[in-house]
């Protein structure tokens, strides 16, 4: 008896020293872990929570268009491309579409480049709409659901609105088809008509390894203290300003260009990301759209972001507690931004820098070729693999039918 | 035309429902009307153009805007304050007409065109500025807590001094140097030909701990002797060290080396003995000879190097030998002497590249001292040491430092006026100078002929400085009434 109860008070002394020392190890560390609204979830492994069937379409929906120009794997859209390629190689991937619980459709609908680079959508709602017609005519899987396990990459501007001019695509509305599916897209903003309640919000698509070739030495001192890179004025749409960002940009010109404590200007300068890896707070001002890859790029490089758009939603917005990592400004309040960023305490500002530096957080925003633990991909799973088990209403009874498949402008009933 | 055309295009991208209010009235859009309806559209479109040219906005646009608008909810032209700290201007303030249209939930963002708000005071506050300051302080404080040195120990400069021509210049550089450092500093000046005023007065200006230690000989002129002498009052400092128990890293700053801030922080990471790589920048009286020496390098090589003195490393990043400078190309060709203009060389191995743990030096046994060190007091008997390598007896536990030497992170190079020339002392000239003459090329028209009167009375001695003393301020009081342009001779 006596032996035994040595025994436990040796063991739990063991336990107590150790623990200590673990703390102390996590602690020279500076990072914090990161939880937002659903629970620690920024590391789970989605393998093994669901399945995934991955449509076989025709090669003139993707690998064609992708022929046709490969800047597609460049650009900021091109989230679409590598989803598909990740998801023919990974482990939720299942070929028996009996046992799956998300279908994946891989259509290329922002491939369509001008010869500046920037993708017309004009033919994308035509181009999914034959997708789809394929797809419920080939598989019983569509009409099974009319789409509600069904999920699509949209990055495009304004998601599936398929316009890159707001009014425009306010207009348009969602595509009436996928009215029912599970959109993966870029763009977020609260009670907007191009952002359907469950989508999943994305980070654009940064280049990893260019970011990557361009980090300095970590004890280089921030010297800069806000930093921004970009247009003020649209002087090719909108040369008077007040439509381009919201008069945002514009504003943040007009009152800080001579504030020395403000790094803001419209060139390119070759050192941008190594400037960015100086700077205390990065501005993410809206453009046309309220998202930029600035957000992923000030993450990127440790730069707290500074985010100035109204009502937006930041990807991965239940993973990610954004309010604790970036600066929220309302458009109202920039002519006071740098009273707003002057007034923030110093152990906030210390914090944030710590979310930022936790890795976990780093990688939940790019999208690497291969693909890693972590990063944006298995959050797009995690955040499907949330959304399981399907609601009873998903299924629908045997002749129910809730698609209108002739709504929509005439345009785009033509075929592709 | 293409001015229509353009709007044509410009409103084609906007897209917006201006268009159906304006598309009935622009003339350009429908050829069928004629007469005088289509001279008084063209007419009005006309002026409406001329203004906006004026005014630089699209006037036309508001005037139509208001005409045909129905629900104009706010315009307001005229800048407000809002009560309270500070106001904003608004430039431009219009609602779009599509709030009536269809959003299924109520959004406060609105689409359209938005004023662009600027304060009326749009200078930075000075309090936030010094807010700002503080923060970019404390956030790289932090930085260096985190990713710089964890506990920085003491640096102890050690530098070797004469007074000479250029040793205000020398230890300018380095005083400069020391004051920027970081982490806390004691400098030890030992000075050849004893203490004086002149240095003591000039470190002391650098605010930094110093020790002003005298050396009872004066500097040789051979430079070889120098070489010696200097090793021996190094020597010296470092009995200091033992001495005083200074804790710290002892680094030997020469007077005459180029030192980098990063060489700093490198130093505090070395255990017991470090060794750095030092860029040699020979000097060479002669331009022209060591530019055929580079010649030559470029053709062989095809780049011209600099050589550098330090460590050499193998691929596991150990160390396995030293980089010296190769002097055969310049054995015949060396300065001997200071008044030499041949090139100077280092030695083969400078101090400046070595440093150590000053707990190596201490008579007191320590806390896990190498066993590799020779004893100290070895110090005191020999009086010569070539380079601080002849402390160890295993010169192979020296730690390379700066990415195993790849890294310079210091320069030496040697420049001395000649042995013989005066200086003022302070290089403050009190006085007026004995012998003033105007350069050859002067803007003084008249002072051709004071040139030649000059030189010629130089030649007959002191009697004529009071007179010439008078004269170029007399040509400059003139030339400053009348613009001259510079004759040339």
């Amino acid at each position: 008896m006596k032996f035994s109860s040595w025994i436990l008070i040796f063991l739990v002394c063991n336990l107590t020293v150790s623990t200590i020392s673990a703390f102390r190890l996590s602690r020279s560390q500076p990072t914090e872990r990161i939880s937002g609204s659903a629970g620690d979830v920024l590391e789970d492994d989605p393998v093994g929570r669901l399945k995934v069937f991955v449509y076989e379409l025709p090669s003139k929906y993707n690998k064609k268009i992708l022929q046709k120009d490969p800047r597609c794997l460049t650009h900021m859209f091109a989230a679409e491309i590598y989803m598909q390629r990740f998801l023919l190689s990974s482990p939720v991937r299942t070929l028996n579409p009996e046992e799956a619980d998300w279908f994946y459709v891989p259509v290329y609908t922002t491939c369509d480049l001008t010869p500046n680079g920037l993708p017309l959508p004009f033919k994308s709602p035509r181009m999914m709409r034959s997708a789809i017609q394929l797809i419920a005519s080939n598989w019983p899987y569509w009409n099974r659901t009319e789409g509600a396990d069904h999920f699509f990459v949209v990055p495009h501007d304004f998601g599936a609105c398929f316009h890159y001019q707001e009014e425009k695509a306010i207009g348009r509305g969602i595509l009436p088809l996928l009215q029912r599916a599970t959109l993966v897209q870029t763009f977020g903003q609260r009670n907007h008509v191009c952002l359907k309640e469950g989508s999943i919000t994305v980070p654009p698509y940064a280049p990893p390894q260019k970011m990557q070739s361009h980090l300095i030495p970590e004890k280089t001192p921030r010297s800069i203290f806000v930093y921004f890179r970009g247009l003020f004025y649209d002087v090719g749409n909108d040369p008077e300003g007040g439509y381009y960002a919201r008069g945002a940009r514009a504003a943040v010109w007009e009152n800080f260009k001579d504030n020395p404590l403000f790094d803001i200007s419209t060139e390119h300068p070759t050192t941008y990301y190594e400037d960015m890896q100086r700077a205390i707070f990065c501005l993410c001002p809206l453009g046309w759209a309220p998202w930029s890859p600035r957000l992923v790029e000030a993450v990127i490089f440790g730069c707290i972001p500074v985010i100035i758009a109204d009502d937006i939603v930041l990807p991965f917005a239940d993973a990610i507690p954004w309010e604790d990592i970036g600066v929220f400004v309302d458009e109202k309040d920039v002519p006071y931004l740098d009273t707003i960023l002057t007034s923030i305490p110093p152990e906030v500002i210390l914090r944030k820098q710590r979310l930022l530096a936790n890795p976990s957080m780093k990688q939940a925003m790019l999208f690497p070729q291969p693909a890693q633990p972590g990063d944006a991909f298995h959050q797009v799973l995690n955040g499907l693999a949330r959304k399981l088990p399907h609601e009873r209403n998903v299924y629908l009874r045997p002749g129910e039918k809730l698609l209108n498949w002739t709504a929509g402008p005439v345009a785009d009933l033509k075929p592709w | 035309m293409k001015l229509s055309v353009f709007r044509l295009s410009y409103w084609n991208r906007r897209g917006i429902s201006f268009r159906s209010s304006i598309a009935s009235l622009d003339p350009s859009f429908d050829g069928g009307f004629s007469g005088k309806s289509s001279i008084f559209w063209l007419v009005i479109h006309a002026l409406c153009c001329l203004i906006s040219l004026i005014l630089g906005f699209r006037f036309s646009h508001l005037v139509l805007f208001f005409l045909f608008s129905t629900s104009v909810t706010n315009l307001y032209t005229t800048p407000f304050l809002s009560p309270g700290s500070g106001g904003v201007s608004q430039l431009l303030r219009l609602k779009p007409l599509e709030t009536t249209s269809s959003t299924v939930k109520s959004s406060r963002v609105v689409v359209g065109r938005h004023g662009i708000r600027i304060r009326p005071w749009p200078h930075p506050n000075p309090i936030e500025v010094m807010r700002a300051h503080q923060l970019l302080v404390r956030v790289q404080k932090e930085q260096k807590s985190l990713y710089g040195v964890r506990s920085p120990k003491t640096v102890i400069a050690v530098t070797p001094t004469y007074v000479r021509t250029f040793q205000a210049l020398h230890l300018t550089g380095v005083m400069h140097s020391l004051m920027l450092v970081p982490y806390d500093l004691v400098w030890i000046v030992v000075e050849a030909g004893g203490t004086t005023d002149e240095t003591a007065s000039f470190i002391a200006k650098s605010g930094l701990k110093t020790i002003h230690i005298g050396f009872d000989q004066k500097m040789p002129n051979t430079w070889e002797d120098r070489h010696k002498l200097e090793s021996q009052m190094r020597l010296h400092a470092l009995r200091r060290v033992r001495d005083d128990k200074l804790d710290g890293i002892v680094m030997f700053a020469d007077d005459s080396n180029m030192h980098s801030m990063e060489l700093f922080d490198e130093i505090q990471t070395v255990k017991w003995f470090g060794a750095l790589s030092v860029g040699i920048l020979a000097h060479s009286g002669h331009a022209e000879e060591l530019s055929s020496l580079l010649m030559n390098q470029v053709k062989s090589k095809g780049k011209p190097s600099m050589p550098i003195q330090g460590p050499s490393c193998d691929s596991s990043q150990k160390l396995v030998g030293w980089h010296v400078l190769n002097t055969l190309p310049y054995a015949k060709k060396t300065a001997a002497f200071t008044n030499d203009k041949a090139t100077l060389m280092p030695s083969k191995m400078e101090w400046s590249g070595l440093v150590l743990n000053s707990r190596l030096l201490w008579k007191e046994p320590v806390v896990d001292k190498p066993t590799w060190v020779k004893d100290l007091n070895l110090l005191d008997d020999s009086e010569e040491m070539d380079s601080p390598l002849s402390l160890l007896k295993d010169p192979s536990m020296v730690e390379p430092l700066g990415s195993c030497g790849r890294h310079v992170l210091l320069w030496w190079l040697r420049v001395e006026a000649r042995a013989d020339s005066k200086f003022p002392p302070g290089w403050i000239i009190n006085s007026p100078l004995e012998i003033t003459v105007p350069s050859k090329r002067t803007p003084w028209p008249d002072s051709s002929s004071d040139l030649t009167v000059a030189i010629k009375e130089a030649k007959s001695g002191q009697s004529a400085t009071e007179r010439r003393s008078g004269k170029p301020r007399g040509s400059k009081s003139k030339s400053s009434k009348t613009k001259q342009e510079p004759k040339s001779f």
